[in-house]
């Protein structure tokens, strides 16, 4: 569904990204891990074309450079790991706004861009909230309406750039829960970047690595989660089991590196 | 609610129509206001009803009240619409019609035609229309030579650039006339005394401009969650921004044109319309438009009456009413935030 072959990004005149390849099959979960300032959203956002970059990123047979905006953004969603919100538009209006690839250029919303929009909220449990301001919502609520946004756009992938970030324990399980369930139910194709390193195994199909721009290992989670791999690359002393359902869990051990 | 709703607008239409109506009364000649519907009715085509004025009074109507009003509704709408796709484009609340160099462009040619060719009525708002869209070109220019990777924010620090420098040449220039310089001034604090041959010159471009800032409502709501979701949206940001950018331009210049520089209307009514109404450009645009037209004919009358028959500038007097409006408005509404 996404392959991506040789992707290159220069920034300025740092090159962030070197020949990485990845392949995301139909309705699989790939996430990307890797330290800070590895490249990981980088990847995204060239996926996405908001970055120059060389290779070429395939999305469901179709080259990105060759089909038209709003022809991507009916095949690809995208939420970034800082969303502005701007404080006083409603919950229903932001997901609106994921209809927009639907709508002609100086056209409106029609009935049925309105229906989408209010069963994905329906969906999300945030039917109640629609006339909110997104100025009044917490955190949880803040990444489901994001969520919903992007649904809305009924892509059939969904890049989602840490989508946890900031959430407690009990929130990020419910979104990320969502998003399997989502996924499942809708067999939608799934990218994400993920920091904590035991739940991409945990909800991941597969795994990848991105070390200082380049793709460093790749593959089912107890492949690419191993002590001499996290060691090298994150620099961090850990130690890593198998968990209740065979997936890696990653400890961090006191008094190292 | 992301959309406009039809009482929402006829309230403000209604409210636009009394003030011009009170703007039309306005002055020193006795008028009744009955009479002065009546006469609005007779003047429309294929309407005939008698209003019972004096071929006098008519005169004074039809001459110099009614072009006046209609400019000071025309002026403070464009201005309004204007600031209001400025800080669409911008995502940033104190962006104002004049912050790409429309002004100060006016200001430098306005005041080279006045020391160059003193008494050519029609040519200062050419130069001034003329004045305005090249200092907007200038900033943008600049802007754009100077690095891609800022955007928005090096084209903000362009325009500050191009205002300084012209301002700069502007004052030279009117410090060698010193004799002028009362003129200048004059237009410097605006005049919205224009008369139908100015209202004229400026109304296709005032009227295009307006369609394509209406028209663009929606994708302005677009952009407001970032440059990046836009484009993931299929919207080609970019160049949504250069349309808007360019309509509102062309609305400042044709106001600059007939009026001089107006402070505080393109600020201010836009975010008054935001607090009260809410922050969906659909709303923010058509209704800023309505609400700046009824702002500026309402401060335009204060201006002819309160000192009468001396006239205070048009300029003080937006912005003595305006920001105590203004203060109201924040105090009164503490929903929205900007």
């Amino acid at each position: 569904m996404i392959s991506v072959q040789g992707l290159s990004v220069t920034l300025g005149s740092r090159e962030v990204l070197h020949e990485v390849r990845a392949d995301v099959a139909r309705g699989e979960w790939l996430a990307v891990i890797g330290p800070n300032g590895a490249g990981k959203s980088t990847l995204l956002r060239a996926i996405m074309g908001l970055v120059r970059h060389g290779g070429t990123v395939t999305l469901d047979g179709l080259e990105t450079g060759t089909i038209k905006p709003r022809r991507r953004a009916r095949l690809i969603a995208y939420a970034p790991q800082s969303p502005l919100l701007p404080p006083d538009m409603t919950v229903f209006d932001y997901a609106l706004l994921g209809r927009t690839p639907y709508i002609p250029y100086l056209g409106r919303e029609s009935r049925h861009d309105r229906e989408v929009t209010g069963s994905v909220l329906e969906r999300l449990d945030l039917a109640e909230l629609a006339g909110r301001p997104l100025a009044h919502l917490s955190g949880g609520e803040r990444q489901r309406v994001v969520l919903a946004r992007a649904l809305a756009q009924q892509a059939p992938i969904l890049l989602l750039d840490e989508p946890t970030t900031a959430l407690d324990l009990g929130h990020q399980q419910q979104v990320l829960e969502l998003v399997d369930r989502l996924r499942l139910a809708d067999g939608l194709t799934v990218l994400t970047t993920l920091h904590d390193l035991s739940v991409a195994a945990q909800y991941a199909d597969s795994l990848l690595l991105v070390a200082s721009g380049h793709a460093a290992a790749s593959g089912r989670p107890s492949q690419v989660l191993t002590e001499a791999l996290v060691s090298r690359h994150f620099g961090a002393h850990v130690k890593i089991e198998p968990g209740p359902d065979g997936r890696p869990v990653v400890h961090l051990v006191r008094g190292g590196p | 609610m992301s959309r406009i709703r039809p009482l929402m607008a006829a309230g403000a239409v209604v409210v636009l129509a009394a003030s011009m109506i009170a703007g039309l009364l306005g002055g020193a000649a006795d008028i009744s206001p009955w009479q002065v519907v009546l006469q609005c009715l007779d003047w429309l085509p294929l309407v005939d009803v008698d209003s019972g004025l004096a071929p006098v009074e008519q005169g004074l109507l039809w001459e110099l009240r009614l072009p006046r009003v209609l400019i000071a509704a025309a002026v403070g709408g464009l201005l309004a619409i204007a600031g209001a796709g400025y800080q669409g484009v911008f995502r940033n609340p104190l962006a104002d019609p004049y912050l790409l160099g429309a002004a100060a462009g006016a200001g430098l040619t306005v005041t080279l035609v006045i020391v160059a060719f003193p008494g050519a009525p029609l040519s200062i708002p050419v130069a001034a229309f003329a004045g305005a869209i090249g200092g907007v070109m200038l900033a943008y220019a600049l802007g754009n030579t100077a690095g891609r990777s800022g955007g928005t924010a090096t084209l903000v620090l362009a325009g500050v650039a191009v205002t300084s420098f012209l301002t700069a040449i502007q004052t030279f220039v009117q410090q060698l006339k010193v004799e002028e310089l009362q003129r200048i001034y004059a237009w410097i604090m605006g005049d919205l005394g224009g008369g139908w041959d100015q209202l004229v010159l400026v109304l296709p471009y005032a009227l295009v401009s307006g369609v394509v800032m209406l028209l663009h409502g929606r994708m302005l709501d677009v952009l407001s969650v970032g440059e990046e979701e836009a484009v993931s949206l299929g919207v080609r940001a970019s160049r949504v921004r250069l349309v808007v950018l360019l309509a509102a331009s062309l609305a400042t210049a044709a106001a600059v044109a007939v009026s001089g520089l107006i402070g505080f209307v393109g600020i201010v009514i836009p975010h008054a319309v935001r607090r009260v109404f809410g922050g969906s450009y659909r709303v923010v645009l058509p209704m800023s438009l309505i609400v700046g037209a009824a702002f500026l004919v309402v401060a335009d009358l204060f201006a002819r009456t309160v000192m009468a028959p001396a006239e205070l500038p048009i300029g003080v007097v937006t912005m003595f009413v305006g920001a105590p409006f203004f203060v109201a408005v924040l105090r009164t509404t503490r929903k929205v935030s900007v």
